[in-house]
């Protein structure tokens, strides 16, 4: 901490290093691409891909929600009147884009913690296995790489009113079955995406695991801890900024939840009740022909989860962050 | 920190001006476009992905190649994507259309219309001198809101009631002569198949909330019930009256009773066993006839309708001419030699689906009387009926989609508010145009 703080004064007091003096005026092309013209070239392949593959489309996308606008052939003379935020206010007035907006939201709030706590014992625990590590790791990786259409075949049989899991529970299978239930479809479809999604956050755990050093563990096996009390006193802090990750990727990617409302329950079925925004967008933009008022509900969604990425950030990443 | 300002700076600048370029894309004048018109050449077309279609696009391609050295024609399957309405929308947006798709879904024509990547067919001389003639009284369905033609009516698949005469049969019911034109004949009979174990279920459209399912299980009856009525008339919603909430009130009936599944199959439910009846059209046929012992008779209404009344949903496939095509009337050429009476013949004969044609039985005699099975949906050709017309075409058959799984799938609410909820919803749509 002391260390960081120093070199922050350090590179305060003086900033161009022992060569630059305070009252010579730098190069031209030092004011431009900085004091490592190098590490800008290098970098310049990464920003103009951020700019043309995520800052584009989104800069895009605001322009589209303030227009009436949709998808022209080329040389085509179309009419996109500017619009304001009209499309916004019908977005946000919507009953049908708030519901998806709850409905994301009840996704959320199981999948994102279960998302954590599975992923961090589970990598815990695999990381003290020795017998059959590698192919413990490749199980839990084998849905994340699977792709979805085929790994929900198997959840629909699972999960159908005839299937398995309603044959074990008997009598107190849920009517209607899971995912045609209006209040089980969503927290299902939650379970779905965690277990498919689980190998890859185990694997930034274990990665982070890595850099919890032992010496930590000894001590506090001195002290008297035992694997529960080592687990919360050095594993839970020692991975925080994995955990920082962890909880952002799982709200960005469970916030864009699109296939699973498509095909595991037939359309966000039944009756909206897994409509999710990004597939309300698809419905909106590409099948109903109206993309600016898609755009609008994408530009919401994009505020919404950045609002609770930096909330995430401020809360679980300590003072570290 | 000075670095970092200047590199956002520059990259926020660079950002900007590539967004400024994008949104001035797009607009501008169609300038070549009359030339295209009268242009003739090489071009390219799609065609559906289906084996039997294939077939008979390749033969097609084959046929025109051979007579028309200087124009040939490079025929493809459409690309893979979600669905082909979403594979061509994304094409003209691009301008790689294709001069020809052979599988232009009704719903989606206006949207491709409004977003100027259709040619409208009656810019030809004999545009639609040749539709009107071809397709008889039926052409007028496919006429858009404000004139003109922008798809070439094809192929039909009336839809019709196909049911498994060895599980009727097994149930005790008469298969040769069931009794399904009624609906109380058809839930009578329902009942019988599934209390008497014959079927898990009797009838199992899928029940999930896509807006095109609609036409497989509402828009029949309806059209059946209202004697040829389409969704919307004189540009409002006509399914919320009498005769919407009978077809709503029979079919909520056979969800309520479980003679339906309110949950997806996967897989064919009629194919399977799972279903002793279906609601498909003749492209089935093929699909069934080594699986099923099979009957098929038109869909049900009220107080039963004579077959040769009743109407039913076209399931018609048409073909679009794309404004991206640079030889157009090489591609309206082409396109009339593929709709000429050879042609049809063949694509009867090759997929057993109904061009979309005029005294369709009397034109092809020998093709219907060597295929007695097929007789029935070449007479049920002419009497279709299609979707609303126009650029909104999808989001009213999702409100009606809408309404529908809520208060006749899931049976919540009522079901008559529920359709007169949609139908103000089509009645907005319909005046936007």
């Amino acid at each position: 901490m002391s260390s960081r703080t120093l070199g922050r004064s350090a590179g305060v007091t003086n900033p161009r290093g022992p060569a630059g003096g305070a009252g010579r005026k730098p190069p031209a092309t030092q004011r431009v691409f900085g004091k490592n013209p190098l590490g800008a070239l290098l970098s310049a392949p990464y920003l103009l891909f951020v700019a043309l593959v995520f800052a584009y489309p989104l800069i895009f996308a605001v322009y589209m929600s303030l227009h009436d606008y949709f998808f022209s052939a080329p040389g085509a003379t179309v009419d996109r009147p500017f619009v304001g935020i009209d499309n916004y206010v019908e977005a946000l007035t919507d009953p049908e884009v708030l519901r998806s907006f709850l409905n994301v939201g009840v996704f959320l709030i199981i999948n994102v913690p279960l998302t954590v706590v599975l992923s961090i014992v589970l990598a815990t625990a695999l990381n003290r296995v020795v017998h059959l590590r590698a192919f413990l790791r490749v199980s839990f990786y084998v849905p994340y790489v699977t792709a979805s259409v085929a790994v929900v075949g198997v959840w629909l049989f699972m999960f159908s009113g005839g299937g398995l899991i309603n044959t074990v529970l008997g009598p107190i299978a849920p009517d209607p079955s899971w995912l045609i239930n209006p209040t089980l479809a969503m927290p299902t479809i939650a379970l779905f995406v965690t277990w498919k999604q689980l190998g890859f956050f185990i694997l930034l755990y274990l990665a982070a695991l890595q850099n919890v050093p032992n010496e930590l563990y000894e001590s506090a096996s001195t002290d008297g801890a035992g694997p529960v009390r080592s687990f919360f006193s050095v594993t839970v802090p020692g991975v925080r900024p994995a955990t920082v990750l962890v909880l952002v990727l799982a709200t960005i990617t469970g916030a864009n939840l699109f296939t699973e409302p498509y095909l595991l329950t037939g359309g966000g079925g039944p009756n909206g009740a897994s409509t999710s925004p990004v597939f309300l967008m698809y419905q909106q933009g590409l099948q109903q022909g109206k993309p600016g008022f898609a755009a609008a509900i994408g530009v919401v969604l994009v505020i919404v989860v950045l609002i609770i990425a930096l909330l995430q950030n401020r809360f679980a990443g300590g003072k570290e962050q | 920190m000075q670095r970092r300002t200047r590199i956002a700076a520059t990259a926020t600048a660079a950002v900007a001006l590539l967004a400024l370029t994008a949104c001035s894309g797009g607009g501008g004048g169609g300038g070549g476009a009359s030339d295209a018109v009268s242009a003739r050449g090489d071009i390219t077309i799609w065609y559906s992905n289906n084996e039997q279609e294939v077939a008979w696009g390749k033969a097609m391609v084959e046929a025109w190649n051979a007579e028309n050295p200087d124009e040939q024609v490079t025929g493809q399957e459409i690309p893979a994507g979600k669905s082909s309405e979403e594979v061509i929308g994304a094409a003209i947006t691009a301008g790689t259309a294709p001069c020809l798709v052979f599988n232009t879904a009704p719903s989606a024509v206006g949207q491709f219309q409004k977003q100027g990547g259709l040619v409208d067919l009656a810019s030809f001389e004999d545009g639609a001198s040749y539709i009107e003639e071809r397709s008889g009284e039926s052409a007028a369905q496919y006429e858009a809101p404000d004139g003109g033609y922008f798809q070439m009516p094809w192929k039909s698949n009336p839809v019709m009631i196909f049911y498994n005469k060895d599980m009727f049969a097994t149930a005790g019911l008469d298969p040769e002569n069931p009794e399904l034109s009624t609906y109380d004949d058809f839930l009578a009979t329902s009942r019988t198949l599934v209390e008497s174990g014959a079927a898990p279920f009797a009838i199992n459209p899928a029940p999930t909330s896509e807006f095109f399912q609609t036409q497989f299980d509402f828009l029949p009856l309806f059209a059946a019930e209202t004697g040829g009525m389409g969704l919307v008339e004189d540009g409002k919603a006509t399914f919320a009256g009498d005769e919407g909430i009978a077809v709503a009130e029979f079919w909520k009936t056979l969800y309520d009773e479980g003679l339906s599944g309110r949950e997806q199959y996967q897989g064919d439910a009629f194919a399977d066993g799972e279903a002793a009846m279906a609601i498909v059209g003749p492209w089935a046929v093929s699909v069934y006839q080594d699986a099923v012992n099979w009957g098929a008779v038109p869909v049900p209404t009220s107080d039963g309708t004579a077959p040769e009344d009743t109407y039913t949903f076209s399931d018609a496939k048409n073909v679009g001419l794309y404004s991206a095509c640079e030889n157009q009337a090489t591609a309206w050429d082409v396109l009339k030699f593929a709709t000429s009476e050879e042609q049809d013949g063949q694509l009867l004969e090759l997929t057993g689906q109904m061009p979309l044609r005029a005294n369709l039985p009397d034109t092809y005699p020998d093709y219907f009387e060597a295929n007695p099975a097929y007789t029935q949906f070449g007479d049920q050709a002419a009497r279709t009926v299609e979707v609303p017309a126009g650029s909104n075409t999808v989001e009213m058959l999702q409100d009606l989609r809408d309404a529908y799984t809520r208060a006749v799938i899931s049976g919540e609410g009522d079901l008559e508010e529920a359709l007169t909820a949609a139908a103000e919803k089509v009645d907005a749509l319909a005046e936007e145009g």
